[in-house]
Parts: structure tokens; C-alpha cells; sequence
């Protein structure tokens, strides 16, 4: 017979009066399946009430994220065998409200995502004739951050967020520095304001997991620490210089 | 609001991180592990003392000091206000942690001035 392996999954239905609970499952140990695999398989064969999302199986669509053995993780890009003998404990991103099972919301990042104004700002109006040029240098002065999924592991990472109410959190910021930095936009100014504010960049104490836990090698924390030093020039300039520009 | 002198501390706690991950490990590498070893010759308490008898001198050693002290209180005060749950004394964390560090470089100052 085929090895099995066992999964512990944290399961909620808010219709259900007897609350969360963890509930086990064998799936067979398969060399090339990653935990999605093993989870669509629970949810084909064996419990059609299993709910979680995901799409793209390649580390795209950034929806599969999840909390294994207490690590947030892509699903799709962990194997099984580098968690063996197990049993692996799955449960929703942390910090999140729950949906259900392991489906979370996550209204507060797309709000903030608004917040922060992450698309190209321009001062003046849209001139849709005229291309916007960026050399290969002013490309990559953003592109790392650019390469964000959207997956909010790093939101799972960070204890700040945890704790901090209204605390942006890692990926909206890096986002916000990928539009400050990139050579077409004019809207830094206006972001600068509110990563000061309330929410914003001073909440973070640079705890790094962040950057750490990051599948795309985005680093928030170094754009966060990069704002932050952004910031501070603005403040001194402000005191030391009220005449000039910020 | 809350965060308006944020940028301020922030500023004095980035320095001296930078600064002290510069010197420090020197130091402790020279007089920790070097000289207690014996791979370098004792450097000499009279020596050691000319080398710290001009003002600039002082001067460096008092912003190495201050300004490490400043990078441990901002660290310190954050430490205490997630890591024990104290966000209500944010405050009250705020004037212990830097005030004590502005008053220990202080005292440094006074100890350095009046070698
Ligand atoms: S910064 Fe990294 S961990 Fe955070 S949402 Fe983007 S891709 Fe995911
Ligand atoms: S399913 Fe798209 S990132 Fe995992």
C-alpha cells in the first residue's frame, strides 16, 4: 500500500454552533506533491466541504497562502517530502479574519492597497499621445518591489501587525515604493503623508520577517527602512529649514 | 498625533545602529579577543590615554557613546511596548527610555571632559 501522510487542518463554518476545530486527514505521500496537491486531493476524494483558495499551481496568483506548521507558505510551492514524516498542521494566514476554513478576508489590504494610491500618479494631466520612456536603470530602481504577488505571507510574518491596529503592513508599503521610485510617477509626495500618518511607516520596528518569509524576494522591510529614512530627511528639512522643499 | 516625532528618534536610533555595527565589533575584536589573547601587544594604559587626550578625540568617543545609547533606547522602548504589551504607557516608555539614555551620555560627556 501506498505511505500516507497526515494533514491537520484547521476547519471553521460560521453556520456551525460548535466553533473551529482541527480535523485529520491521510493523503498518500507522493514525492512530487506540494501541499495543494494534497489538499485538493482531501477536497476531490475524501471532504467536499474543504474550502481554500487557489489558482495558478506556480507561485503567480499569490491566493494559495497559508499557514504550514506555523510558517506562512505558498501551498504550491511546498513539497510534502520537506515536511515529512509529519503530521502537517495547515490553518489560515494569521492575523486575518477567517471566512472560512482556511479562506480569510482580506478587505483591510485591498482598502489599503487603495489607500496608498498604488498606481502611476501623474501631476499633470494624461497626455495619451506622448510614451512615457524609462531607461533599463530607472527600471530596476523598482522592479524588485513591483514583483509582489499579493500573497500576504509577509502580513502573516509581521507581529507589528498583529498588534497595531491599522497598521498598513509590509507589502501595501514596498507597493507604495514601487510607485514613488518609478521614474513616470509624481505621487510621492502624496503618499509620504500618509505612510507618516497614523498606519503608517513609524508602526514598524523592523522585526524583518517580512522579507524574510517573502516568496518573491520583494524585502519590504528594506522599503520600509528606505522610507523611513525618506521620511526623517523630510522631518529635518522641515525643522531645520522651514523655507525649503521637503 | 502620535507618530510626530517619530522621524526624530528614528533618526538618532538609524545613526547609531549604523554607527555602533561600524565600531563596535572593532573595539571588541581589539580589546575583547585581541589583546586578552595575546595576538597583539597590550596597547599600554598610558598610551591609550594619550590617544584619547585631544578634544577630537573626546568628541568621537562621546558620539560613539551617545549615539549607541540612543540606538538601545529606541530598540529598548519597542521592545517593552509589543513585547510586554505596554502600548497605553506609550509616553511614560518614551521619556524612560530616551531620558535615561540622554542622561547616561551626559554622564559620559562629564567623565570624557573631565579625563
Ligand atoms: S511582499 Fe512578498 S510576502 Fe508580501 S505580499 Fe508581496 S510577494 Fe507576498
Ligand atoms: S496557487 Fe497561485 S501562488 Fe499558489
Amino acid at each position: 500500500m501506498q505511505q500516507q501522510i497526515t494533514l491537520e487542518i484547521f476547519r471553521y463554518n460560521p453556520d456551525d454552533k460548535e466553533g473551529p476545530a482541527y480535523k485529520k486527514y491521510e493523503v498518500p505521500f507522493r514525492k512530487d506533491w506540494v501541499i495543494l496537491d494534497a489538499l485538493n486531493h482531501i477536497k476531490d476524494r475524501i471532504d467536499g466541504t474543504l474550502s481554500f483558495r487557489w489558482s495558478c499551481r506556480m507561485g503567480i496568483c499569490g491566493s494559495c497562502g497559508m499557514k504550514v506548521n506555523g510558517n506562512p507558505v505558498l501551498t504550491c510551492a511546498s513539497f510534502l517530502e520537506k515536511l515529512a514524516p509529519g503530521p502537517i498542521r495547515i490553518e489560515p494566514l494569521e492575523y486575518f479574519p477567517v471566512i472560512r476554513d482556511l479562506v480569510i478576508n482580506m478587505d483591510d489590504f485591498m482598502d489599503n492597497l487603495k489607500k496608498v494610491r498604488s498606481w502611476i500618479i501623474h501631476e499633470k494631466d494624461d497626455n495619451l499621445d506622448e510614451e512615457y520612456l524609462q531607461t533599463p536603470d530607472q527600471l530596476s530602481d523598482y522592479k524588485q518591489y513591483s514583483m509582489c504577488i499579493n500573497c500576504m505571507l509577509c502580513y502573516s510574518a509581521c507581529p507589528v501587525y498583529g498588534l497595531e491596529p491599522g497598521f498598513m503592513g509590509p507589502a501595501v508599503i514596498a507597493l507604495a515604493q514601487r510607485y514613488n521610485m518609478d521614474s513616470r510617477d509624481d505621487g510621492n509626495k502624496l503618499r509620504m503623508d500618509i505612510m507618516n500618518a497614523e498606519g503608517g511607516i513609524w508602526h514598524c520596528t523592523f522585526v524583518g520577517d517580512c522579507s524574510a518569509v517573502c516568496p518573491k524576494n520583494v524585502d519590504p522591510a528594506g522599503a520600509i527602512q528606505r522610507y523611513k529614512l525618506e521620511g526623517a530627511r523630510a522631518w529635518w528639512t522641515r525643522w531645520l529649514l522651514p523655507w525649503g522643499k521637503e | 498625533m502620535k507618530h510626530q516625532f517619530e522621524p526624530f528618534w528614528w533618526s538618532w536610533f538609524s545613526a547609531g545602529g549604523t554607527l555602533s555595527a561600524l565600531v563596535l565589533p572593532v573595539v571588541m575584536m581589539i580589546f575583547g579577543i585581541s589583546v586578552p589573547f595575546g595576538w597583539i601587544d597590550d596597547p599600554e594604559y598610558d598610551k591609550l590615554k594619550s590617544l584619547i587626550a585631544p578634544v577630537s578625540s573626546r568628541i568621537l568617543i562621546f558620539i560613539c557613546i551617545s549615539l549607541s545609547l540612543l540606538h538601545w533606547a529606541h530598540r529598548f522602548r519597542f521592545t517593552l511596548y509589543d513585547g510586554l504589551q505596554l502600548q497605553h504607557l506609550n509616553r511614560s516608555l518614551a521619556i524612560l527610555c530616551y531620558g535615561s539614555a540622554i542622561l547616561i551620555s551626559l554622564f559620559a560627556g562629564y567623565v570624557l571632559w573631565n579625563f
